[in-house]
């Protein structure tokens, strides 16, 4: 089986500082990675040059794209990729209002993202957002309301709803649960979770979160100072660390 | 091919490993396995908590556990499912080596073969029972229907009331949530089994239940490692047991 991501030596300095080094994973179709490490630790500036918003100093990410099979998304052209990022790509921003367009409908959001793919005929998209709103459980009565009148948990899923209605088979997720109440989480990676099984999604999901990677992801890439120091099964990484660093994260749980 | 086993309905061949096993080849079989965990944040102590490991369990055959509480019944079972790494020796099950497949191979082996009855009910929030005992058989792509039916069979069995079916089970007493894992440990049949302590909080009628839910799954060919203290359960459904006190270090030998 042909990997669906193939990253090779990603590293991002910022002048001296380091952003990432030396990282390095295939990810395979259906599989969930979650990457998880303290504030700072490179792990969203990762996330950024794997989706395409930051150009990497060094290193390849070979997406197997449906068209022309493995290809390096660091060298594509920008209307390559861009194309790429609306269609097989889909990136859950942690705040939603980074992912949505706040002056714009509900039904809108869904909406301009088919009509970026080539959809025109306005019943069947307006069809399909009502059915995306209600698979991520927003009533159909709000469809016409603007996201700025959602909750912080509606417009996640909302968030989601437009990252997920072009059917991608890639998804890049930075935080999707972060600032929402315990309640509202519960809700969205049950969502998640069922929404990846369904469409057979890959999803690569950044995290501080131990409990959300232990429930999402079946694998774990742990960073710490631009590095990657422990990867593997989620729940061997988890119940078995190896390095200093992540016995410490473990073991700074708080249990409940 | 593997004697009295049923077609195994693989959906993955690229990953399925029964090809490789050979007849009369065991279905889990540890050689020399040893385990030790190092404490980095304190003092960087090295506990050696199992040495030469070794164990053979063959289709059909239910081995036993045995050794006082911390001798390592638990870890051995942990090492087996590759969630706690072993530090060397073979972890082979059906033909694939746990101890140093790559996280994507061992997933595909505890979603086709190898199934764990864990002690404690892991779960998503707000899922539905009927849900969470389904989701292995979804999880390897069966129809909806038949694997809904398939959990409403078990907890039916496990006299889990109809009305708590569509609730999450994280409100449910131990002994209710005991048996929704049960359930969802037997959802599919898996080739190897691991139980940890299956029938411990059971009233005799449900005990009664996961004793002959195993002794099904002997029959189908499953090769089942246990962790029993119920000694009269051990003796009725283990054909043999390992004590595994002989892998403590410094202790055989």
């Amino acid at each position: 089986m042909t990997p669906l991501l193939q990253v090779k030596d990603i590293e991002k300095s910022y002048g001296a500082r380091i952003g990432c080094t030396d990282v390095s994973f295939d990810l395979y179709p259906g599989e969930v990675m979650g990457i998880v490490g303290e504030s700072g630790s490179g792990k969203s500036t990762l996330l950024n040059c794997l989706a395409g918003h930051l150009e990497p100093d060094a290193g390849q990410v070979i997406f197997d794209t449906r068209a022309d099979g493995p290809v390096d998304t660091v060298t594509m052209s920008e209307p390559e990729r861009r194309m790429l990022s609306r269609t097989d790509w889909a990136f859950v921003h942690q705040h939603a209002r980074d992912g949505l367009r706040m002056s714009v409908s509900a039904g809108g959001n869904i909406g301009e993202r088919l009509m970026a793919v080539g959809d025109r005929h306005y019943g069947d998209i307006r069809d399909k957002a009502i059915d995306w709103l209600g698979r991520v459980e927003i009533s159909e009565a709000r469809v016409d309301d603007r996201p700025t009148a959602f909750s912080g948990g509606m417009q996640q899923r909302l968030q989601i709803a437009r990252n997920l209605v072009t059917g991608p088979r890639l998804v890049f997720m930075d935080e999707p649960t972060g600032g929402l109440d315990v309640s509202v989480q519960a809700r969205l990676l049950d969502l998640l979770r069922g929404l990846v099984r369904e469409m057979g999604l890959s999803a690569i999901i950044v995290t501080h979160d131990l409990a959300v990677v232990r429930l999402l992801a079946d694998r774990l890439m742990v960073m710490k100072d631009g590095h990657v120091v422990e990867t593997g099964l989620t729940d061997q990484v988890l119940d078995d660390p190896q390095h200093a660093y992540t016995q410490l994260l473990v073991s700074s749980v708080l249990q409940v | 091919m593997i004697r009295n086993m049923p077609i195994h309905s693989c959906l993955c061949p690229a990953f399925c490993r029964f090809e490789y096993l050979e007849k009369d080849e065991a279905m889990i079989e540890l050689t020399d396995v040893s385990k030790s965990f190092t404490l980095h944040n304190q003092g960087s102590a090295v506990i050696p908590v199992m040495e030469g490991a070794s164990l053979k369990v063959d289709p059909g055959e239910c081995v036993a556990l045995t050794g006082a509480s911390g001798a390592g019944k638990s870890t051995l079972m942990r090492v087996i499912y590759g969630n706690y790494l072993a530090a060397s020796g073979t972890v082979l099950v059906g033909g694939l080596d746990v101890a140093k497949a790559q996280p994507r191979e061992i997933l595909a082996l505890r979603r086709e073969t190898l199934g764990y009855v864990s002690q404690f009910l892991r779960v998503v929030p707000r899922v539905p029972t009927l849900e969470v005992v389904a989701e292995p058989l979804l999880a390897l792509g069966r129809d909806r229907q038949v694997a809904l039916d398939k959990a409403a069979g078990l907890l039916a069995r496990l006299n889990i009331p109809e009305r708590l079916w569509s609730l999450s089970p994280t409100t449910f007493s131990g002994g209710e949530q005991q048996r929704v894992n049960i359930a969802r440990g037997f959802a599919h049949a898996y080739p190897a089994m691991l139980l940890d302590e299956p029938t411990a909080s059971l009233d005799a009628q449900n005990r009664e239940t996961v004793l002959s839910l195993i002794e099904e799954a002997k029959a189908r060919g499953a090769a089942i490692v246990g962790i029993f203290h119920d000694v009269e359960a051990r003796e009725r459904v283990c054909d043999r047991s390992v004590n595994v006190s002989e892998f403590t270090p410094g202790q055989a030998a």
